[in-house]
């Protein structure tokens, strides 16, 4: 059975007019995500991800956004929906985790009570069933005593606990699509992996079809189908797991995974970060977004600077990347970076990066290719 | 409604609270005593002098004397507050020549002014503060609170600009002059409130509320100002709260995620001010109560200051500290039945 397209979006839009100008936070982002799949963005801070998934969920009413282009979620396009039908379905068809569960959570109602609220908007029940159903998802995500804890508040639960809560809230109607804004951010590492296996467990046994906002590759790696790279509002790169961490085609996703910390290198091995802060919104740099941060651009006659690289097939039709680079040339660099050396256009920039990439050269040769830690399965 | 936290902490709390408040409120009477008699003491003041601070004004030298005796000024000052505290626990007897008068329970000794026990004296002004402050309450707190909320869902709108310029009107006005201004207009030139008199509630109700409509208002228009412009920045605060995103997130009727998870939380400063606010308006709203010659405890304490009456004074002071202590420990109470992380 070929798998179902639930979320369409198409040249999604979002900007937000501001006293300094216009902030472009999203321009111009298309994905598509099938049930029970799961979609990973990344990116820095600033780079559109979570306004793209509060854009979704038609949470941005008030803060007057421009929003254009298409948002299909089951063929209904939520850009041009009334806003009480984008609420209705809020909850029931989608559903969001946040980042802090402590902050995302009232304080001043029973982790109980705001499931049971969840649950009843979207279904006629009685409060004895709704309290039923809580329990019931509660237990599911694992909290022990669920019948117990559903009378507690958010400050009773540890911050894991919390998380899970979350999740059952966000899972009280089975919607089909669950997106989760770096819901591991705020937690110990150790609760990061339960969480990050919860979600995955669900999925399965919910099929729901899932994204995860996070600028943790180690966390989209464990998770993902399909990965979105975003830079400055925009589709950096796009391609399955495993393309994007064998085969990466564009230079701000090679900067990311050079500045991820790998179990398979050597400890001496330094952490490569990537040159330079992400643009201001307002005044995206002409060209290639990238182009200031980045260290190949001597190699394309100075097309980065004026043009802005369409998003291209790199080697198979469902990995693209926005980059002026030949196939050649990002072959050749991604070989070297991921051998552990560094390539000499890299090698001349002379800032601190530079003097750090000198160094990260002393990485041992025995390193093969690159395998981010949890492995992707193709 | 199932999820309620148990009982038992609620009742916990406040039982910890109401020994914390028997505590404090020695401590008030300690340092009101200490103000009265210990610091002039300090000061370097002989009985003498002392007592005829405390006589009245223009006092004869025998008067002065029988006072000194009467209040046993001379006695150490541990002995004179335990007689202080024995009268307001047991009553007091006091011996001047051959009358015994005897000061029924609690007795905060004999104004010198009219020769009656204070306590009946400020009894019998508490409903008139008291019908005062709770209508004045009523009016601001339904009232600001409802506008602030208004004003921070419309922010930059006129209605937000409007109502906050005559918030600011109301929190700088003060009340003599706006009591002035509407007793001039609506008691003299348009008498739709024409004697400002109180009666009790008891006697005329109809009467008691036509009569205290106009002090209600200019009462409630200081503070509904304040709470306002309180509620205004308190729902503004909230409404971007992570938890406001989440309840929207749920798919949430506007409304509710208004009221329900916004207005919930928002109200909780709202109501620990509130408690204070009426806890010392009941001590007495003297600007109020003067404006408007409503014989109320703000009045008794203009009065027994401008006669350097002592027993009244003191009095008075008394249970104006009880009052702020009592509307504290009922603001503490509110806070753990509002607030579920107080109780702990």
């Amino acid at each position: 059975m070929m798998p179902e397209t639930l979320l369409e979006v198409e040249d999604l839009r979002i900007h937000f007019p501001t006293q300094d100008g216009l902030v472009k936070a999203v321009d111009g982002v298309s994905f598509t995500l099938s049930r029970g799949r799961t979609l990973g963005i990344v990116g820095e801070s600033g780079s559109g991800k979570s306004v793209t998934s509060l854009g979704i969920m038609g949470l941005l009413q008030g803060s007057h956004a421009q929003i254009s282009g298409h948002i299909r979620l089951d063929g209904e396009d939520l850009v041009t929906a009334s806003p009480d039908r984008v609420r209705q379905l809020r909850g029931s068809k989608m559903a969001m985790i946040f980042q802090d569960s402590l902050s995302a959570l009232h304080p001043y109602y029973t982790v109980g009570n705001q499931i049971i609220e969840a649950y009843r908007i979207h279904n006629e029940v009685s409060k004895k069933a709704a309290r039923k159903h809580a329990i019931d998802l509660l237990g599911r995500v694992g909290i022990p005593q669920p019948s117990v804890r559903v009378d507690d508040y958010p400050h009773q639960f540890s911050g894991g606990m919390r998380q899970r809560a979350m999740i059952a809230m966000a899972l009280s109607c089975d919607p089909g699509l669950l997106i989760a804004d770096e819901p591991t951010t705020a937690l110990d590492v150790t609760v990061q992996a339960q969480i990050l296996d919860l979600i995955s467990d669900l999925q399965s046994e919910f099929g729901s079809a899932v994204i995860i906002i996070t600028h943790d590759l180690g966390v989209v790696a464990e998770l993902s189908d399909n990965i979105l790279v975003m830079y400055a509002g925009r589709v950096a790169e796009y391609g399955s797991g495993a393309d994007i961490f064998y085969r990466p085609g564009h230079p701000y996703t090679w900067g990311l995974l050079s500045s991820m910390p790998r179990l398979d290198r050597a400890r001496t091995a330094r952490l490569i970060p990537i040159a330079g802060t992400p643009p201001s919104l307002i005044r995206v740099p002409p060209g290639c977004p990238f182009h200031p941060r980045c260290q190949y651009t001597g190699l394309t006659n100075g097309r980065c600077d004026t043009e802005v690289p369409p998003l291209r097939a790199v080697a198979t039709l469902e990995h693209e990347a926005a980059c002026h680079l030949t196939a050649e040339d990002r072959v050749r660099l991604w070989a070297e970076i991921s051998g552990g050396e560094v390539p000499a256009e890299a090698r001349e920039i002379p800032d601190q990066a530079g003097e750090l990439l000198d160094e990260a050269v002393d990485v041992p040769a025995e390193v093969g290719p690159s395998v981010a830690q949890g492995g992707v399965e193709a | 409604m199932p999820g309620w936290a148990p009982a038992h902490a609620v009742v916990t709390f406040i039982i910890r609270r109401l020994i914390g408040t028997v505590f404090l409120l020695i401590v008030v009477s300690i340092i009101t005593f200490a103000i009265f008699f210990l610091i002039p003491r300090l000061a370097g003041q002989n009985t003498y002098q002392l007592a005829s601070q405390y006589v009245g004004r223009n006092p004869t030298r025998q008067a002065v004397l029988q006072v000194e005796q009467q209040l046993g000024l001379a006695d150490p000052i541990y002995l004179q507050y335990g007689r202080f505290v024995r009268g307001i626990v047991l009553g007091a007897h006091y011996r001047s020549g051959p009358t015994d008068t005897y000061c029924p329970v609690p007795c905060f000794g004999y104004s010198f002014r009219s020769q009656q026990p204070v306590w009946p004296m400020m009894i019998s002004d508490i409903p008139v503060t008291l019908s005062l402050a709770i209508g004045a309450s009523v009016l601001w707190l339904v009232g600001g609170v409802s506008i602030g909320v208004l004003s921070a869902l419309r922010r930059g709108t006129l209605f937000d600009r409007f109502s906050m310029g005559v918030a600011l009107a109301g929190v700088s006005l003060p009340v003599f002059f706006t009591g002035l201004i509407s007793l001039e207009l609506f008691s003299y030139k348009w008498p739709l409130f024409p004697n400002v008199q109180y009666v009790s509630i008891l006697v005329n109700p109809l009467l008691w509320a036509r009569n205290l409509v106009l002090p209600w208002i200019v009462l409630a228009f200081l503070y509904a100002a304040l709470y306002a412009r309180l509620t205004r920045a308190g729902m503004l605060e909230t409404m971007s709260e992570d938890y406001i995103r989440t309840a929207r997130a749920k798919g949430l009727p506007e409304r509710t995620v208004i009221v329900k998870h916004g207005l919930r939380a928002a109200l909780t400063p709202i109501v620990t001010i509130f408690g204070i606010d009426l806890g010392l308006l009941l001590g007495g709203a003297i600007i109020t109560e003067v404006t408007f010659s409503l014989h109320g405890l703000g009045l008794f304490t203009v009065e027994a200051v401008q006669n350097q009456d002592l027993p009244e004074i003191l009095g008075v002071t008394m249970l104006a500290a009880f009052f702020i202590v009592l509307a504290n420990l009922v603001v503490d109470v509110l806070y753990a039945v509002v607030d579920p992380r107080v109780r702990k």
